[in-house]
């Protein structure tokens, strides 16, 4: 089972033929993925990895029935990448694409979001729900399956987390990162939801950073509907006022999107508050076990 | 990026809103020149951080000579650590009324929100705890904009005097325009004054745009290069990293924005002054770990560096590799602690040991680690 992707995940690869596409194509289908496909306009009929390519999702749809994208697409045709493939029906668009405009963002979200699709990202690693598959960059050697859903904002960060929850013997159910940019198609409370409806799922980690109100969004939710217990952690403590800190959605503004407002949201909703990335898979256990 | 007010009011001019007389000066006698024939003048300070008027950065001048005296006094002098290097001086208003519209990206709700108050002059964060009520909000379909009736309703309902509610409803649809066509994340007048003869006027502007999207506006690149930034930071952008000047004296490096900001807080937690915060993300090649640690290095603050890497899909050794020969391409003869996990990492530590790089196992090891390096915490 898992969340957002099963075994009827029928992926296409959007600018498959790119570089980082093509590689990222490699790891996914040696992850065990179901990548039935991939997209480039122009280079319909060529085929990449053994998987045919198309010149439009339209016809990916059709031709190999993909339910389900993830995009490497360079920044300025990202949100129109991710519109063809809402027009098309799918389910779940992943956008990994970095640097984006925010208001192309935007706009796509709203589109999906009329078409009854579901958006992650952009600027985000994807999904990976082990014993299943991965839709995105994430290394899948650390993972192993299990019952800790993951949540994040960041990429290596979460790939630290995992290496140490499989390390510790804790396998996940799904890692889901929702990306690092101030607007993002699927937010913290979004995946809460999923996971709170998971069976596979018995505990949540949820790893924050400085900038904006998710956080305290999602602390909110929590305390008002969440059914599974929750480990968070928050990086950039020490991040400095009005500074970008590499993800464009990572700025403390005055006196929003700061690390205590953030933690102390935690620790109302009753959210233990890791210290250290290390201290995670103890208060994982202690969850668990309690 | 932040525009400087006089650039906010040169957009607002070109869509049609009206702003006061005034000129840019980068001298006393250049703010003389420009106060000349103004009568009543107004000299403001070009800085982009909030509190002017209360610091003595905005002054009334009477005449030319007195706005001379007061840019003497602003020019080179620094406000919460930005200095000035250009004034405005300005007609002083006939201020009847002093309303606040502006127009922010609202990134939780995920729409943009046009706001509108009577109550203009003061923070807009001061009037939403005060009189929220007094503070209207619109958020229009992202695709199609505001109507003109949502517009007019949200004008009358936010009490103005009603005699100018088209040139209001028009600075509105003005201010909805500019952010669509410069991908803002914020816009803000503040007052939009309403003059005795009934005109009104942007008085005072915020403009802030997505950087992600400075590729599509070749037009805001002049407005770039007279931005005070950190020349450290400058250079870092332009190779293409994401580098943030802190202040300490252990250099940081990781791959990936998390783990850096992580890395730092790890640091600091231990006693230890961040000097930067670093992301250099492909993979940790050797030429992206030489760029790197050159524009680390470039800050002679920096005692030692710690650099932090998860080795995901890129193998641990591979990218000790990258880090010896970065290293050796620099010649650095700081103490550099490297602390690497993932694929491969005991393949990979062997190699940064043989390069005579300290290896860390965990975060907090090598942040112990250098700070023992560079001299204990006394720094």
């Amino acid at each position: 089972m898992g969340i957002l992707l099963t075994k009827d995940t029928r992926l296409i690869v959007q600018a498959i033929t790119g570089r980082e596409g093509s590689f990222q194509t490699q790891t996914m289908i040696e992850y065990g993925t179901n990548v039935v496909g991939g997209v480039t306009p122009g280079r319909g009929g060529q085929s990449v990895h053994g998987l045919p390519v198309f010149n439009t999702i339209e016809e990916a749809v059709k031709q190999v029935g993909a339910n389900a994208s993830v995009g490497f697409i360079p920044a300025p045709g990202a949100a129109d990448g991710i519109m063809e493939a809402a027009a098309a029906g799918l389910e779940l668009i992943v956008c990994i694409t970095d640097r984006m405009p925010v208001l192309d963002t935007l706009r796509a979200y709203h589109y999906v979001k009329q078409h009854g699709g579901r958006l992650i990202g952009p600027n985000c690693p994807g999904v990976t729900v082990p014993g299943v598959g991965k839709a995105g960059i994430m290394p899948g050697n650390i993972f192993r399956p299990g019952s800790v859903g993951l949540i994040s904002r960041s990429g290596t960060l979460t790939y630290e987390v995992v290496n140490l929850l499989t390390r510790a013997g804790l396998g996940q159910s799904a890692c889901v990162g929702i990306g690092g940019d101030p607007i993002v198609g699927t937010s913290f409370k979004d995946v809460l939801q999923l996971f709170n409806d998971d069976p596979e799922t018995n505990v949540i980690v949820l790893l924050g950073e400085v900038g904006g109100a998710a956080e305290e969004g999602a602390a909110e939710w929590i305390a008002a509907e969440g059914k599974k217990p929750v480990v968070s952690f928050i990086s950039g403590r020490t991040a400095p006022e009005g500074k970008r800190m590499g993800h464009a959605g990572a700025i403390i503004s005055g006196n929003r999107g700061t690390p205590k407002a953030k933690v102390a949201a935690f620790t109302a909703a009753g959210v233990p508050v890791a210290e250290t990335i290390e201290d995670i898979p103890g208060l994982v256990k202690k969850q668990l076990g309690g | 990026m932040r525009l400087f007010e006089y650039q906010a009011k040169q957009l607002f001019q070109e869509a049609g809103l009206a702003i006061p007389k005034g000129a840019v000066a980068r001298t006393p006698e250049a703010a003389a020149a420009a106060a000349e024939g103004m009568g009543r003048c107004v000299v403001k300070a070009q800085v982009h951080v909030g509190g002017r008027g209360k610091a003595g950065f905005i002054k009334l001048a009477d005449s030319p000579a007195q706005a001379a005296e007061h840019a003497r006094a602003m020019l080179g002098a620094s406000l919460k650590g930005y200095t000035v290097h250009q004034v405005l001086v300005e007609q002083a208003l006939d201020i009847a009324a002093e309303y606040y519209l502006g127009a922010i990206l609202d990134r939780d709700g995920k729409q943009i929100i046009l706001m509108l108050s009577r109550m203009g002059g003061m923070e807009i964060e001061e009037v939403a705890a005060t009189s929220p009520d007094q503070l209207l909000r619109l958020a229009p379909d992202v695709w199609s904009g505001p109507l003109d009736f949502q517009l007019q309703q949200m004008v009358f309902r936010a009490g103005l005097d009603t005699r100018v509610f088209r040139p209001v409803t028009a600075a509105a649809r003005s201010v909805w325009s500019l952010f669509q066509r410069y991908d803002a994340s914020l816009v803000e007048i503040n007052p939009l004054v309403v003059t005795g003869s009934g005109e009104v006027i942007a008085a005072d502007g915020k403009f802030e745009t997505d950087d992600n999207a400075l590729y599509r506006h070749p037009e805001l690149e002049p407005f770039q290069e007279l931005v005070e930034e950190d020349p450290l930071e400058a250079e870092a952008r332009k190779r293409g990293l994401n580098y943030v000047r802190l202040g300490g004296d252990i250099g940081i490096m990781a791959n990936g924005a998390g783990l850096a900001m992580n890395t730092m807080d790890v640091v600091a937690a231990h006693g230890g002054k961040p000097a930067n915060f670093l992301d250099v993300s492909g993979g940790a090649r050797a030429e992206a770990v030489r760029d790197a640690l050159d524009v680390i290095l470039q800050d002679k603050n920096v005692k030692g560096v710690f650099i932090n890497i998860f080795g995901g899909i890129t193998r641990g050794d591979e990218v000790a590799k990258g880090i010896v020969e970065g290293v050796n391409m620099l010649g650095v003869r700081l103490p550099i602690v490297v602390r690497m996990a993932g694929t491969r990492e005991a393949e990979g530590r062997a190699i940064l040991q043989e390069a005579k790089l300290t290896p860390a196992n965990s975060a907090a090891d090598g942040a112990e680690k250098i700070i023992a390096l560079i001299g204990g915490k006394g720094a």
